[in-house]
């Protein structure tokens, strides 16, 4: 059940978009397409929506094969980046239009957009025109035009991106709520990671028409599977495997998150003398960018507390302790004290 | 800074320039027309009118018209969305080639139609003449003629609408399970009557009025071939100045019940839709 996708390639011109993809979406999960532009995100997307064809591989929905189903026959919901609403109908005719197709009894349709003006929470704006509605509320008629045919599936095509930060924030929030409702097995894809940790319950990050990791937004933090994963999910610092005596192999790099870097001013056996250049106060938090002593740059997160504490500034010259650094080796993980990678 | 006064009399000179340039160029021969079909009363004009000439004049420039609209119009929307909605070699080409009848001499245009379906003379004429269809000096020539010349009108007008919708509501309308009609009838063209509209009143406008390309491939053959603009020309030549401005004054009425219909079909979407 849910949505299998074997095998799948498709190529524009010279340009690879996707790359023999193999991808299982369990029942009722909501699940993040994340990856920067270019990764094939939304040809995936597209794919299984039946939007796009692709050059070799299946697809099923819920058990049935629809890889040469046209997409009109998938029974799929899909939500657009820009809401794709029709200008020319309003509110309710907008999300009746599915279910007119369907030839729905107009009592039944009525009673069916209702319901579905109830849900997303617009009961008074049925009879406007999409030009006299906010971003957020034409995102919130799109998702109501998708649900209101009882789709199989859910496909959202950044639906967020288009919104400012605020409503983006509101509108993601009340997606996740929406998603533990009505429990349909959904896909988005997004290219903000943020976005991707909050509401999703599984991730599946690609990049360059391959899937690189799939997991909870905890377990692609916490282990990562490759470097680009590390890279690309939260903030990291990258040094030369070169730096001090390392068992990591020649070429490599090792990665180490900001908030695993502790800043003190006495040397210890294992720490390393850096430069403050610069202090960013980002609310709760402190951002520290340090120079190492062979001009490697460093970023380090310090709560307030911490940092005042220190009682240091900008200029001087402090000691840093690299605490759980990640190499990758043959692709194969490996973490551990930086004493072990370092030594 | 210029004075309030000054601004306002700036204001009023330039509105003059525009009154007279039109009076000029637009109301006054208009004008001409109407005096001049009436100069021998209502009855001259009646008369005029009740002419078999006129009469077949008028039938066949009503006919090559009510086929031309039709056939333009479709080909118009396919070639629209097809160059709208795909990127392939030879787009750009596609659209020049639509675009020649604007730049080809109406003149040009009607005798290229002799070489190729003359009777005897062009590369197709005899084909066609054995199967015993007459294409020039005939109804299908001026058919052939009209159509060439109104091409481009609803594709020029239709590409950049379609254009600037997008494909999405197209797919929007695919995923909520319409097929290519449905998402053609309730989606795209409730988008794009504006441009299709003004294309067909274009293509109206020039059709009841081609005069260049119709004159050759016609023959125009007084009361057989002639249409409404070769017979006003006709008429005027033989001196027959009532005749020929009454006929002129019937074509500018198709035009201006083009323009009502246009404004009723406005009302209707106006009221249909209060927030447009």
């Amino acid at each position: 059940m849910g949505i299998v996708v074997e095998n799948i390639s498709k190529r524009f011109g010279h340009f690879q978009a996707l790359d023999q993809v193999d991808l299982v979406v369990p029942d009722g999960k909501l699940v993040a397409l994340l990856g920067p532009s270019g990764s094939g995100k939304s040809t995936l997307l597209r794919a299984i929506a039946g939007l796009e064809s692709p050059d070799q591989g299946k697809i099923w929905i819920n058990g049935q094969e629809m890889t040469h189903l046209n997409v009109q026959e998938r029974q799929i919901g899909f939500v657009f980046q820009h809401y794709a609403l029709f200008k020319h109908l309003t509110v309710r005719q907008n999300i009746a239009f599915g279910l007119e197709i369907r030839k729905v009894k107009g009592a039944e349709v009525r009673r069916r957009v209702n319901e579905l003006l109830d849900l997303i929470q617009l009961q008074g704006l049925g009879d406007r025109y999409p030009a006299q509605l906010s971003g957020g509320q034409r995102q919130r008629v799109a998702l109501a035009r998708a649900l209101a045919v009882q789709p199989q599936v859910l496909l959202l095509d950044e639906p967020f991106g288009a919104l400012d930060a605020q409503v983006r924030k509101d509108l993601r929030r009340w997606l996740r709520d929406l998603h533990h409702q009505v429990n349909l097995t959904s896909v988005f894809v997004t290219h903000d990671q943020e976005e991707a940790m909050e509401v999703a319950d599984e991730i599946v990050i690609m990049n360059e028409g391959r899937i690189e990791q799939v997991g909870t937004p905890q377990a692609v933090y916490d282990n990562p599977a490759t470097p680009f994963v590390m890279k690309f999910v939260g903030e990291v610092n990258i040094l030369p495997s070169g730096l001090h005596r390392t068992h990591a192999q020649m070429g490599s790099s090792v990665f180490i998150r900001p908030h695993a870097i502790k800043i003190q001013s006495q040397p210890t056996a294992t720490s390393l003398a850096a430069t403050i250049t610069h202090v960013v106060y980002r609310g709760w938090g402190v951002h520290v960018e340090l120079m190492l002593s062979d001009r490697i740059p460093l970023t380090a997160q310090l709560d307030r507390q911490e940092w005042e504490f220190l009682g240091v500034d900008t200029g001087e010259t402090v000691q840093v302790e690299l605490q759980e650094a990640i190499a990758f080796a043959d692709g194969q993980q490996q973490s551990g004290n930086p004493p072990l990678l370092f030594r | 800074m210029l004075s309030v006064n000054s601004q306002k009399s700036q204001k009023w000179a330039l509105i003059a320039i525009a009154l007279f340039y039109l009076a000029l160029v637009l109301v006054i021969p208009a004008l001409v027309v109407v005096v001049e079909a009436f100069r021998d009363g209502i009855g001259g004009f009646l008369a005029a009118l009740q002419s078999r000439n006129f009469q077949k004049a008028t039938e066949l420039t009503l006919i090559a018209t009510a086929i031309t609209i039709p056939l333009n119009t479709l080909f118009g929307l396919c070639a629209a969305w097809v160059i709208a909605r795909n990127r392939f070699p030879g787009r750009a080409l596609l659209i020049s080639i639509i675009d020649v009848p604007f730049s080809i001499s109406p003149v040009v245009a009607g005798l290229m139609l002799v070489l190729l379906y003359g009777e005897r003379i062009g590369w197709l004429g005899p084909l066609f003449a054995s199967m015993g269809i007459k294409v020039i000096f005939a109804l299908p020539g001026i058919v052939l003629a009209t159509i060439f010349v109104t091409l481009p009108f609803v594709a020029r007008e239709v590409i950049p609408v379609l254009e600037d919708l997008g494909p999405e509501p197209e797919e929007a309308a695919r995923t909520l399970g319409a097929n290519d009609w449905q998402t053609f009838y309730r989606v795209i063209l409730p988008n794009i009557r504006w441009g299709l509209i003004y294309g067909v009143l274009l293509t109206n406008a020039r059709a009841l009025g081609e005069f260049g390309a119709v004159a050759v491939v016609s023959g125009s053959i007084l009361g057989r071939t002639s249409t409404l603009p070769i017979f006003v020309e006709q008429s005027y030549q033989n001196y027959q100045s009532v005749a020929a401005f009454s006929a002129a004054l019937v074509l500018a009425g198709f035009g201006v019940l083009m323009l009502i219909g246009k404004a009723i079909l406005e009302n209707y979407y106006l009221k249909k839709l209060p927030s447009h």
